[in-house]
């Protein structure tokens, strides 16, 4: 038993630290989410609660769990009170497999990777991103409230479209690596140096593999399942309290296991582009740590960033964006990948074939909406 | 055309049992007042809608009935709360036609500026809701920023900023002076780049676009049956602009263009909007350097305007002349008649029909609010639209409870 301990005890702090980040984290994400959108709107933000306002979370954090923990008379108490749960629990066992350092140059008493050499990483990582959307349905569900219900439906049917470019967008990647271990995803753009970058290669992978991830994470322009101003919250209308703070958790979670598979798989994860391939100086770790987080924050900024710029689709063209759109555009990338392959072409083709699909599709798209614009034509005129 | 409600559709038949009804509001955040829809769905597809009123009903009429021409303008100014100003300047436009008075320059154009700057002030607002209702969260409060400054101007010249109460018969409260006219003056130079900078977040946002174009269609013909007025009408190709076609105030003078456009629209609505902004601009740019000198208020002879301060405290006819006008029982003499005047306010063609029977109070103060008859459109406009499209209608249509209800 004590053996046992003994040899599971850095995969034990691994777990702890990895967690008491990944909440610390998320609080702090919230802070720097409104700080960006002050800073975008012509306003101060938080900065009443310490300096520049930066005990923020940990007030709101008190405010969640002092606040009174309403379980609404005509909910399904069990679903009610499992759906927060799932959320959580999902997001932050996806974060699992997610090497969050230099995997291999690690200091002995921890790991940067909770579970390391997991062949089927990614698979993992898909299968339980698509359980999470079962805290939303769950959620919505169990509310029995009408709003909350639309919120659900509209969440369980947009997972399901998002599942597929999200897959295919990252087939193209374990074709290219030979292998769905992220780590070794990781090492073989580390090795290859900065133009071994899967985004390189693969500009066009990257830019669905993160659309449809925004997708995945109910993030605006694709929050429809919670959007204030239809549904008024949509699943979490009647949560409140800590509850509520736990689906707002499993959402961060969520973003922040997106900005590191952005960086892992297409931005060369902890490798520098300023480094050589081999820098084995001591505590190189912690350098190649400082430009993983940096990568992952850069990614983190830019979603916030997308949040407060644009509007939010309507469900049918949010439906229309993943079948013909972005499946269309993943199967060409796919099938590119495998004729390079096949026949042993350089890599460099496939970002040709990447901006000739981009072009295409940008092609259609336009003179269809031009012809839609020609159909709801409203030229402004003036008179008098 | 008659209205086709949904107690009026079959929806009870029993192979449209799967319809389910949603109880839109009263409070709900993407009716930022007090309205109530109920909505037939199919789904996401809205099969009908009934607009329910009366949640904010206040008896505003009535109190016109008990309340002097000038008392009233209080209430006036919470109908639209989103362009209180240009409320007292409709009232009071009635109330001196009724009364056959005849402004002074200068007072003409301070009411002018402070028409526009509302017009400035409802549009601003408009078009931000309209942003936020879609999810785009920044160009709404760029737009309050600048409400905030046209807040700031009116508070300089009213001592207000909401609820102003500016408007006196015969005149204004106050006189301006020369730093609330550099007040104006920098805010309308500015004003260009924050339009800018909405029309760039805006207008050509591909998400924007296909959320609005297309929805809420109101044709032309639709438009005139059902009386529409305003940006509503002109983006479906009415040209129709009180300013223009019965000027009042000082609009004669000035140099602007009734913007229309042909789509009929959410789209439509949004962009007549934005180039109405620029064409108020362009009026403010005018009027602020031609303000005349002189008086704000009409002679004292006609009875109607209070005498100065120092008149009332230091000669015994300023003092009579005072009680004369502000006691109940006295008021100035107002004409067996009656009379409808409207003017152009932001919304749309908001008039009152005033019946004046010899004492200093309306026999009747009916109101016409655009948001009345506009918000009687929508189960029209919705029809076969999504329900994300409900809140970018009602964005479009500018709905304000008070003035719905009154």
């Amino acid at each position: 038993m004590l053996d046992l301990l003994k040899s599971q005890l850095p995969t034990l702090i691994t777990i702890a630290i990895a967690l008491g980040a990944i909440l610390t984290t998320c609080a702090y994400l919230i802070y720097i989410e409104r700080k960006i959108s002050a800073f975008m709107q012509d306003r101060v933000g938080p900065n009443r609660v310490g300096p520049l306002g930066l005990l923020q979370p940990l007030a709101d954090g008190a405010k969640f769990l002092l606040k009174e923990d309403v379980i609404p008379g005509h909910v399904d108490k069990v679903l009610y009170l499992l759906a927060p749960c799932v959320a959580v629990f999902t997001a932050m066992l996806a974060f699992a497999v997610v090497p969050f350092g230099p995997v291999g140059d690690e200091p002995s008493w921890m790991r940067f990777i909770i579970a390391p050499d997991l062949d089927m990483g990614m698979v993992f990582i898909f299968a339980i991103g698509s359980l999470s959307v079962y805290g939303v349905v769950l959620g919505g569900w169990a509310s029995n409230n009408k709003y909350s219900a639309l919120g659900s439906l509209r969440a369980s049917a947009q997972v399901v479209s998002y599942e597929i470019p999200l897959g295919m967008s990252i087939l193209g990647v374990a074709l290219v690596s030979g292998t769905l271990n992220l780590e070794q995803i990781l090492a073989q753009q580390a090795k290859g140096g900065f133009l071994a970058w899967n985004v390189w290669t693969q500009p066009l992978a990257c830019l669905i593999f993160f659309t449809a991830s925004l997708a995945e994470a109910n993030r605006l322009p694709f929050d429809l399942s919670e959007c204030e101003q239809e549904l008024v919250g949509g699943f979490h209308t009647e949560y409140s309290a800590m509850k509520f703070a736990l689906f707002f958790l499993g959402e961060y979670t969520h973003m922040i296991t997106i900005a590191f598979l952005m960086s892992v798989l297409f931005f060369g994860g902890w490798h520098s582009p300023l480094a050589t391939a081999e820098s084995a100086y001591p505590g190189a770790w912690a350098v190649k740590l400082g430009v993983l987080f940096a990568k992952v924050l850069l990614v983190i900024l830019f979603i916030m960033v997308i949040r407060w710029t644009i509007p939010r689709f309507r469900f049918d063209q949010l439906m229309g964006l993943a079948w013909k759109v972005l499946i269309p555009l993943a199967l060409g990338n796919v099938i590119a990948l495998m004729v390079i392959r096949q026949f042993g072409l350089s890599l460099w083709w496939s970002t040709v074939a990447s901006a000739v699909m981009f072009c295409i599709a940008g092609a259609i798209s336009t003179n269809a909406s031009r012809a839609a614009l020609e159909r709801a034509r409203s030229p402004l005129a003036t008179a008098g | 055309m008659p209205l086709t409600l949904a107690d009026s559709s079959p929806v009870d038949s029993p192979d449209r049992e799967y319809l389910w009804t949603l109880n839109f509001g009263p409070q709900h955040p993407a009716t930022h007042t007090t309205l109530r829809l109920v909505l037939t769905l199919d789904g996401e597809n809205v099969v009908s809608a009934v607009p329910h009123i009366g949640y904010l009903h206040s008896g505003f009429e009535k109190l016109g009935e008990h309340l002097d021409f000038n008392q009233y303008v209080t209430i006036v100014d919470r109908m639209n709360y989103i362009s209180p100003l240009a409320n007292e300047i409709s009232w009071h436009h009635a109330v001196e036609t009724l009364l056959g008075i005849e402004l002074t320059p200068r007072c003409i154009y301070i009411r002018t500026i402070c028409a526009e700057l509302m017009r400035l002030h409802d549009h601003l607002l408009n078009v931000g809701t309209t942003a936020l209702d879609l999810g785009a969260f920044t160009a709404f409060l760029y737009a309050f920023t600048q409400r905030e400054k046209i807040y700031d101007i009116v508070e300089y010249a009213s001592g207000q900023r909401f609820h102003t109460s500016y408007t006196r018969v015969g005149g204004v409260l106050f006189d301006v002076n020369n730093d609330w006219v550099n007040k104006v003056r920098s805010f309308v130079n500015a004003f260009g780049e924050t339009h800018a900078e909405i029309h760039k977040l805006l207008t050509r946002n591909r998400i924007f676009m296909d959320r609005t174009k297309g929805i809420g269609v109101l044709t032309k013909e639709d438009a005139i049956r059902f009386s529409a007025t305003g940006p509503l009408a002109r983006a479906s190709g009415v040209v129709r602009d009180l300013r223009k076609d019965e000027p009042y105030l000082a609009y004669r003078d000035f140099d602007f263009k009734v913007v229309c456009s042909q789509g009929g629209d959410c789209y439509a609505r949004y962009l007549v909007r934005m180039q109405e902004m620029l064409e108020s601009v362009k009026i403010l740019q005018q009027a602020i350097e031609n303000i005349p000198a002189g008086p704000i208020n009409i002679a004292l002879e006609t009875d109607v305007v209070l005498p100065a301060k120092p008149a009332v405290y230091r000669s015994i006819e300023g003092l009579i002349q005072h009680f004369e006008v502000i006691m109940p029982n006295r008021g100035f003499p107002v004409p067996h008649d009656e009379v409808y005047a409207a003017t152009e306010s932001p919304n749309g063609e908001l008039g009152y029909y005033i019946v004046g029977d010899g004492t200093p109070r309306a026999y009747r103060a009916r109101t016409r609010p655009p948001s009345y008859i506009h918000f009687a459109m929508f189960p029209h406009m919705v029809k076969g639209h999504q329900l994300s499209d409900v809140v970018a209608i009602l964005g479009s249509l500018n709905i304000i409870a008070a003035e719905l209800d009154r």
